[in-house]
């Protein structure tokens, strides 16, 4: 860059800063020169780097400093000085020297040796007296001097003393710190010798708006390649994105929403749909049944007898049933829809004939028994589509789904024969997950028997039905490893997570 | 579904043709069965329920021998007469109505081949038979019986025997308490004055129907070479059919059938009766909903492929088939045949209309507005639980609860939906601040004049939560929905637990009452575990919907 732009670029910081680097210098150095904080020494610094006008070394140096005794001596000075003090008049005896001077045992003796190898003491007479030399000791406060001078870098302080005291018992100590060491760069020595604009602007101001001041004047540089703190957008959960985009994908095909209630009476979960009343799926351990209320109401009489006549095998329809005794009660159970095909039963007894043909979507959840791990949910969602048109066939049914999963993103769909009570043809969809190079199961569809569809519509006519789930493409699309983590309500996923794409 | 292993080995024979891996998965996948796996001799199928014919070894390679047009057409099973009698006793007449019986005879079992026979047996059990309930099934070494035998109901009291697995006499009532399977399966007589036996005619028993076999009469071992079968229970149907999977499965493991007078006191039967049934076949009905153009000719030679007959332009359905109610049936059973891998898609130039549900649309402007204030949208579960949706809101509202649930953290469903979204500020606590979130949810609250006696409405909760929030920034919010909708609302105090008194007010619209709006309780906040306050507001959806 241009070294009048980096010069311009310079913040307030920096600026104050600079000044400083001529020479080699510690960041503690330069908090204390500058009368910044540490903090904004650091930040400028930071910056500075950034701009390649400073290198930062990470230097570990050793320090001396006062370790215990040595803060205890500081103030009450050492031990052989205290016990000559002591004497500095008077000889004493050793115990008297020992009260006066407040010394312990080991410090006694540690001075006593001290003292009389460098024959500042001599004994007389059960006391000791101070020499000559040891007088000239007293007056000699250079250890003080240099426990005071403490903290300092081991370059820099009196090797003599450092010896002599290092060797004794916790009076100083040498540790290694962290320093960070700044130097110019080649750019760096450049930009001190540009003379800074004093008058460069920070910010636009209304005033300066209002007075056009502006116009003379330039705006410091920012470096726009720096981060910024983050912000985040409101944003739809991304469940319901995808929930959202396969709505479109309906519409855009041409198909009328339908909604209802997630509670049901079985009647319409089970038996409008040629679910027999022992079928498996009926029990307590597979379905959500609710214990208040219990039991709902059947709709009208002529649909409720017409769909006990499809079970027990004896309507107009040419077909055996399933041969037992339907029981009313049965279907009064209230129920957690298990699939939206709920939906589709009510619809259809809503219609009239005249109006096919006709094409109906819906997205929402279901419910089964489940203890909730890694791969299963209570909670799921469906897609459901029906289409009821008299000349419907299955290569339509087969032309639609492939139609929804290429608009998904699937190329590849497969479809497989299965098994529904309410269908017949009945497939399994897979479709075909390139990034993982793998089938997905995404559940049914099929043709609606004339069991179901002759009570609810009154007349045999072909309806196109399927409820694939969506959850598996969800999971798939944003890598989730754990289906639980789709109702998860992490702020800081549903934060960062990737929008939908379609 | 139920899920079987074979011997690939042993399915490969009896299919008559050696296939590779992959082709054999694939078909496997194509007939209608749903492929676990096929790994070193072991083949793992999932068989839908609809078939139970398929569930043995013999089944699955029968449907397979045919679909890959090895074996292809109606299956004939040479039957011979065997003069011996199964008498019904009237008195079973409202214990167990029905039975169904064969004699097998030159079996040679070993030890792998009686583990598939229990295997088959427990499998049909659960499915067609419903957990004994509608069929259960009896094997019988033939050489022990005194034939005729009898089918009867007798008084508790006067039933003794040896129950498999057992070499003490017992009692009806000591079996039922006592022997395990007595105790798995009690409750399918419970209530019955007298229980069903079979018993033979120097007044053995056999067996307690559905209960057990006799140790002395009703166990089969490897020796055996003689087998009496008999499936009994509510649906004569369903015994015959269940009898025809197990004969034709002895057949095809080599033994012979020998068919039985079944003596029921109106009306004597030829048992087993593996006549094929008779249906008119529709070929525009077939072709109309396969959307293909087949000639009769095709027809029948798909339907042979899955193992039907074409006779005098009626199809015969395989006496083993139970799913086969209706003309859809066979044309499903066409399309299997041709391949679901053989259609060609197609969308028909039909054209309707798309509709959105105009609640849905205003649900989703709701969002629009929300999420252009920086609010997070959740997606909480509907299943909730009493402590966090009364006892930490201290605030007692009637629920909906599940009859039986796995996990009882999910045991009722949300009459509104703050709890649910101060459940999730609680489990964001780690995460950073202001965490401002909303929802708009289902909720069900008790009402005797819906359908269920359940009436359910969406609601939108919007919660802030930040060092500073207060009442003010949740005013805002209803301000600024009311603004966008153009419509007014009113505001007055209320009173309600969870929030603080004297900052908590209740919302009306056209004199209707449709929110609540407040700052959380402190109480409320600690028992969700939090440190910041929450203000927070609940409107319900589907009410204001209908205002506008």
């Amino acid at each position: 860059m241009d070294i009048n732009k980096l010069a311009e670029s310079l913040h307030p910081l920096e600026r104050k800063i600079l000044p400083h680097l001529k020479e080699k210098i510690t960041d503690k150095e330069l908090e204390k020169k500058s009368r910044l904080q540490y903090i904004e020494v650091s930040r400028a610094l930071q910056w500075l780097e950034n701009k390649g006008i400073i290198k930062i070394k990470q230097e570990l140096k050793e320090v001396i400093s006062l370790d215990k005794n040595g803060e205890r001596y500081l103030k009450h000075n050492l031990p052989e000085k205290a016990f000559l003090e002591t004497i500095k008049n008077n000889p004493l005896s050793l115990n008297e020297i020992e009260t006066k001077a407040k010394l312990d045992k080991q410090e006694l003796n540690i001075s006593v040796g001290l003292l009389k190898k460098h024959a500042y003491i001599e004994f007389k007479e059960g006391k000791l007296s101070i020499t000559q030399k040891g007088k000239e000791f007293l007056k000699d406060d250079s250890e003080i001097k240099f426990l005071k001078s403490l903290p300092l870098e081991v370059s820099k302080v009196d090797k003599k003393i450092l010896k002599e005291l290092s060797e004794r018992k916790e009076i100083i100590k040498t540790d290694t710190e962290k320093t960070k060491v700044i130097e110019l760069t080649d750019l760096g020595e450049k930009i001190t010798k540009v003379k800074l604009d004093e008058n460069l602007m920070e910010s636009v101001t209304q005033d300066m708006l209002k007075d056009s001041s502006w116009k003379d004047k330039k705006f410091r540089r920012y470096d726009i390649k720096l981060p910024v703190p983050k912000i985040y957008p409101g944003k739809r959960h991304f469940v319901n994105q995808v929930n959202e985009y396969t709505k479109r994908i309906w519409l855009d095909l041409g198909f009328k929403e339908m909604t209802g209630p997630l509670l049901n009476t079985s009647f319409w979960n089970f038996d409008a749909l040629f679910t027999a009343q022992d079928h498996p799926v009926r029990e307590m351990q597979d379905t959500f049944f609710i214990k208040n209320p219990r039991y709902g109401t059947l709709p009208d009489k002529k649909l409720v007898n017409n769909v006990k006549k499809v079970h027990e095998g004896n309507s107009d329809i040419d077909s055996l049933g399933w041969q037992y005794s339907w029981d009313e009660n049965e279907a009064k159970r209230n129920v957690l829809r298990t699939h939206t095909t709920v939906l589709s039963a009510k619809t259809l007894n809503s219609l009239k004939k005249e109006d096919l043909p006709l094409k109906f979507f819906a997205v929402g959840k279901c419910f089964r028994n489940e203890t909730l791990d890694w791969s299963h949910l209570f909670e799921f969602n469906q897609t459901e589509g029906i289409v009821i048109d008299k000349n419907a066939n299955f290569r339509n049914l087969l032309g639609y789904l492939k139609q929804f999963f290429r608009k998904m993103g699937y190329e590849k769909a497969r479809f497989r024969p299965a098994y529904f009570p309410y269908t017949e043809f009945s497939i399994e969809i897979d479709i075909f997950d390139t990034q993982r190079q793998r089938w997905i199961e995404l559940g049914g569809a099929g043709i609606l028997r004339p069991e179901v569809v002759v009570p609810l519509l009154g007349e045999d006519v072909p309806v196109l039905a399927w409820g694939p789930g969506v959850d598996r493409i969800m999971t798939a699309v944003y890598k989730l490893k754990d289906v639980r983590e789709l109702y998860k309500n992490d702020l800081k996923q549903l934060r960062e997570i990737k929008i939908w794409m379609k | 579904m139920t899920m079987i292993k074979v011997s690939k080995r042993e399915l490969v024979k009896l299919i008559g043709k050696s296939l590779d891996d992959e082709t054999l998965k694939d078909r496997i996948s194509m007939i209608g069965t749903d492929l676990e796996h096929v790994q070193d001799d072991e083949v793992s199928v999932e068989i839908f329920p609809n078939r139970p014919d398929m569930l043995s070894c013999q089944g699955l390679a029968r449907a397979l021998s045919s679909f890959i047009g090895v074996k292809t057409g109606l299956r004939n099973y040479k039957i011979q007469k065997s003069n011996k009698q199964l008498l019904v006793d009237k008195s079973i007449k409202d214990i167990r109505p029905y039975t169904a019986c064969a004699i097998i005879k030159n079996l040679k079992l070993n030890d792998e081949k009686l583990k598939e026979i229990i295997d088959i047996q427990e499998k049909l059990h659960i499915g067609i038979g419903r957990n004994r309930k509608k069929v259960a099934i009896g094997i019988y070494p033939s050489e022990v019986i005194s034939y005729p035998i009898r089918f009867e109901a007798l008084a508790p009291e006067k039933i003794r025997f040896k129950p498999l697995e057992s070499n003490i006499e017992m009692s009806a009532k000591d079996i039922l308490e006592k022997h395990p399977k007595g105790k798995e399966y009690a409750h399918l007589l419970e209530g019955k004055e007298k229980y069903p036996i079979f018993i033979d005619s120097k007044n053995k028993i056999l067996s307690m129907p559905p209960i057990i076999n006799s140790n002395d009469t009703g166990k089969v071992t490897e020796s055996t070479k003689e087998i009496f079968i008999e499936c009994s229970g509510f649906s004569f149907e369903s015994c015959k059919i269940t009898l025809n999977i197990l004969v034709t499965m002895f057949a095809d493991l080599g033994g012979e059938i020998y068919s039985m007078d079944l003596i029921y006191p109106d009306k004597t039967y030829e048992s087993p009766d593996l006549t094929p049934r008779k249906m008119k076949l529709d070929v525009n009905y077939i072709n109309k909903l396969t959307g293909l153009n087949l000639s009769e000719t095709e027809i029948k030679e798909l339907l042979e492929k899955m193992g039907f007959g074409y006779e005098n332009k009626k199809v015969l359905v395989p006496a083993y088939r139970l799913d086969i109610l209706h003309q859809i049936d066979l044309a499903e059973e066409v399309a299997i045949a041709y391949g679901y891998e053989n259609f060609i898609e197609e969308i028909p130039n039909v054209s309707t209309i798309g509709e959105e549900s105009p609640l849905e649309i205003f649900k989703k402007k709701i969002v629009y507005l929300l999420t252009g204030l920086d609010l997070i949208e959740t997606n909480t579960y509907h299943l909730t639980n009493l402590n966090d949706h009364n006892e930490k809101m201290d605030n007692k509202t009637e629920v909906v609860e599940i009859q039986e649930t796995k996990s009882s953290e999910y045991s009722v469903l949300r009459s509104w939906m703050i709890p649910s979204l101060l459940k999730v500020l609680s489990e964001n606590r780690h995460n950073s601040y202001p965490q401002n979130i909303f929802e708009i949810g289902t909720t069900f609250k008790l009402n005797k004049e819906t359908e269920t006696g359940v009436e359910e409405s969406q609601r939108l909760a919007v919660l802030l939560c930040d060092a500073k929030t207060d009442f003010t920034h949740i005013k805002q919010i209803l301000d600024v929905i009311f603004l966008n909708l153009d419509l007014e609302y009113s505001i007055e105090e209320a009173e309600h637990n969870s929030f603080i008194p004297g900052r908590v007010g209740r919302v009306s619209v056209k004199g209707k009452n449709i929110a609540y709006i407040g700052e959380i309780h402190p109480k409320v906040l600690s028992n969700f575990g939090l440190e910041n306050p929450v203000a927070a507001l609940e409107i319900n959806i589907t009410e204001l919907f209908k205002l506008i």
